[in-house]
């Protein structure tokens, strides 16, 4: 089969049909940006203020492959941008959703090596060696700042300072920072329970 | 001796987990836990370097008396943001028609649906279409595309099959039941993935068993041996795609490397007697002798 008149037709920018709903659109905004980078930098920033803030996938023809959105309330939008300007990362684009959008993955599934343990946040998989905190593996994932952001975490320990100021640029280096923040949650939570 | 270069060279197009690393097209060798690309050379960890060091030995293993020119890469540094995707994607459009490679193996790259068919608008073009294999990053591009039924062989675990089956996921990150995806959902994964023609003509699936389908039907599974600590370890399955696409290049046909690469990389790991701190780099050293084990029981 030949798929040059399929690929021809791409080009005029017919493409698959939408994704079916994941959320209620209702009064709330999208705010888009140049890449992943920018959208988990603008996601601190809001989450400082206290704003609630959403991560989603960007409405089905704004998509590239590898991207995400902000979603805010509607009356809470305006307030974000002013927030957003103030840190010089203003959005590129401010819209009501009128297209559901879809949620990124949301559960996080953990195993227990012995002396290891694993989180797994969507398709990224990190390991932490129990006793000393120390990152020891990353795993999983298709995007280039994977191996990047992984050479870089390999032997810190969770709770450097450090290791949450390593942002990756695509979702899946999104996914890498939900799951360091996951295993640093349930670090805390074992500290205090041999505490109390 | 006289070595032997094919007539068309097989093309590994990723990209290199560095800043500065140049746009280069070259011939790639492998060193202890050090990669040579042209002029540079980069650490062994995971994502393409993984990729392409399994590749270099199981080619060197499998095609000893082969010219090192017969594989080539294309790859640049990135670090996600997308400018080293780019620049390997805008080299490859200007390259294919004069390599007119026998095979493309597209592995960590930046998802970029217009690339990528602009990309496969170029293979179609070439007169002899080459075996085409995406893993990671382009496996993505290509199924949110809507061409994956374009490619030969894609290479996904458990979870990116459950992406492939999810119509309308842009990413793994956006799958439906990602998590909830397990082993006893393979096979209706697969069939849902070929039936929205989200699927390549054949897939490697990895998991705790391996599977090898073709045209949507499961012809062999892999579960031993069994290595559970393996699943932590980055980079194990950049090697499955290195090896089966070394072993396709040396013309062993697809029916017969997909299960063969399956074992090969199981039994590597095996070897290793890794823990989930292990390197893939550690467990690269074995795959001389887990190839070695294959080819003694199979006409590889």
């Amino acid at each position: 089969m030949t798929i040059f008149p399929r690929l021809r037709s791409a080009f005029s920018k017919q493409r698959k049909e939408p994704a079916q709903a994941a959320s209620d659109p209702a009064g709330e905004a999208f705010l888009s940006f140049a890449n992943t980078g920018e959208v988990i930098q603008a996601e601190s920033f809001l989450q400082a203020e206290g704003l609630a803030v959403r991560v989603m996938a960007p409405p089905p023809a704004l998509r590239t492959g590898c991207d995400m959105a902000l979603v805010v309330s509607v009356e809470q939008a305006f307030r974000a941008v002013g927030v957003l300007k103030t840190h010089g990362l203003p959005p590129l684009q401010m819209s009501p959703t009128r297209d559901s959008l879809l949620e990124p993955m949301s559960l996080f599934q953990t195993k227990d090596y012995g002396n290891w343990l694993m989180v797994r946040a969507a398709n990224m998989k990190l390991t932490v060696e129990k006793a000393s905190g120390r990152i020891v593996n990353v795993s999983g994932g298709g995007c280039p700042d994977v191996p990047y952001l992984a050479a870089r975490l390999i032997g810190k320990h969770l709770l450097d300072e450090t290791v949450e100021e390593e942002h990756g640029q695509t979702l899946c280096g999104y996914a890498l920072h939900l799951a360091v923040r996951e295993l640093c949650r349930l670090r805390m939570a074992a500290k205090n329970r041999t505490h109390a | 001796m006289r070595k032997e270069t094919l007539s068309r060279p097989w093309l590994f197009v990723g990209t290199i987990p560095e800043p500065d690393f140049p746009c280069t097209l070259s011939s790639f060798t492998v060193l202890e836990r050090e990669l040579s690309v042209g002029a540079r050379a980069c650490p062994v960890r995971r994502g393409s370097p993984a990729m392409l060091a399994a590749a270099a030995c199981a080619w060197a293993r499998v095609r000893p008396d082969a010219s090192g020119e017969s594989l080539l890469v294309l790859a640049a540094g990135d670090t996600g943001r997308g400018e080293g995707s780019r620049e390997v994607y805008r080299r490859l459009v200007e390259i294919l028609p004069e390599l007119r490679p026998g095979g493309v193996v597209f592995h960590y790259l930046l998802p970029d649906v217009d690339w990528h068919n602009r990309i496969l608008l170029a293979m179609e073009e070439l007169a002899e279409r080459p075996v085409l294999i995406a893993d990671a990053g382009y496996m993505y591009a290509a199924k949110m595309s809507g061409y994956a039924g374009c490619y030969d062989l894609f290479t996904p675990d458990i979870g990116e099959l459950a992406f492939l089956a999810d119509a309308s996921a842009p990413h793994p990150f956006y799958t439906r039941n990602f998590l909830l995806a397990d082993e006893d959902q393979a096979e209706k994964l697969l069939l849902l993935a070929y039936a929205d023609n989200n699927a390549a003509r054949h897939m490697l699936v990895k998991g705790k068993v391996d599977r090898y389908a073709r045209d949507g039907k499961i012809l062999a599974e892999v579960a031993a041996p069994d290595v559970p600590l393996l699943e932590p370890i980055g980079g194990t399955g950049d090697t499955l795609t290195g090896i089966v696409s070394a072993l396709l290049a040396s013309g062993t046909g697809m029916e017969s490397a997909c299960p063969a690469a399956l074992r090969i990389n199981r039994r590597m790991g095996f070897l290793a007697r890794p823990t989930p701190a292990s390197s893939i780099a550690e467990i690269l050293v074995f795959l001389p002798a887990a190839i070695d084990r294959e080819t003694q029981g199979t006409s590889l």
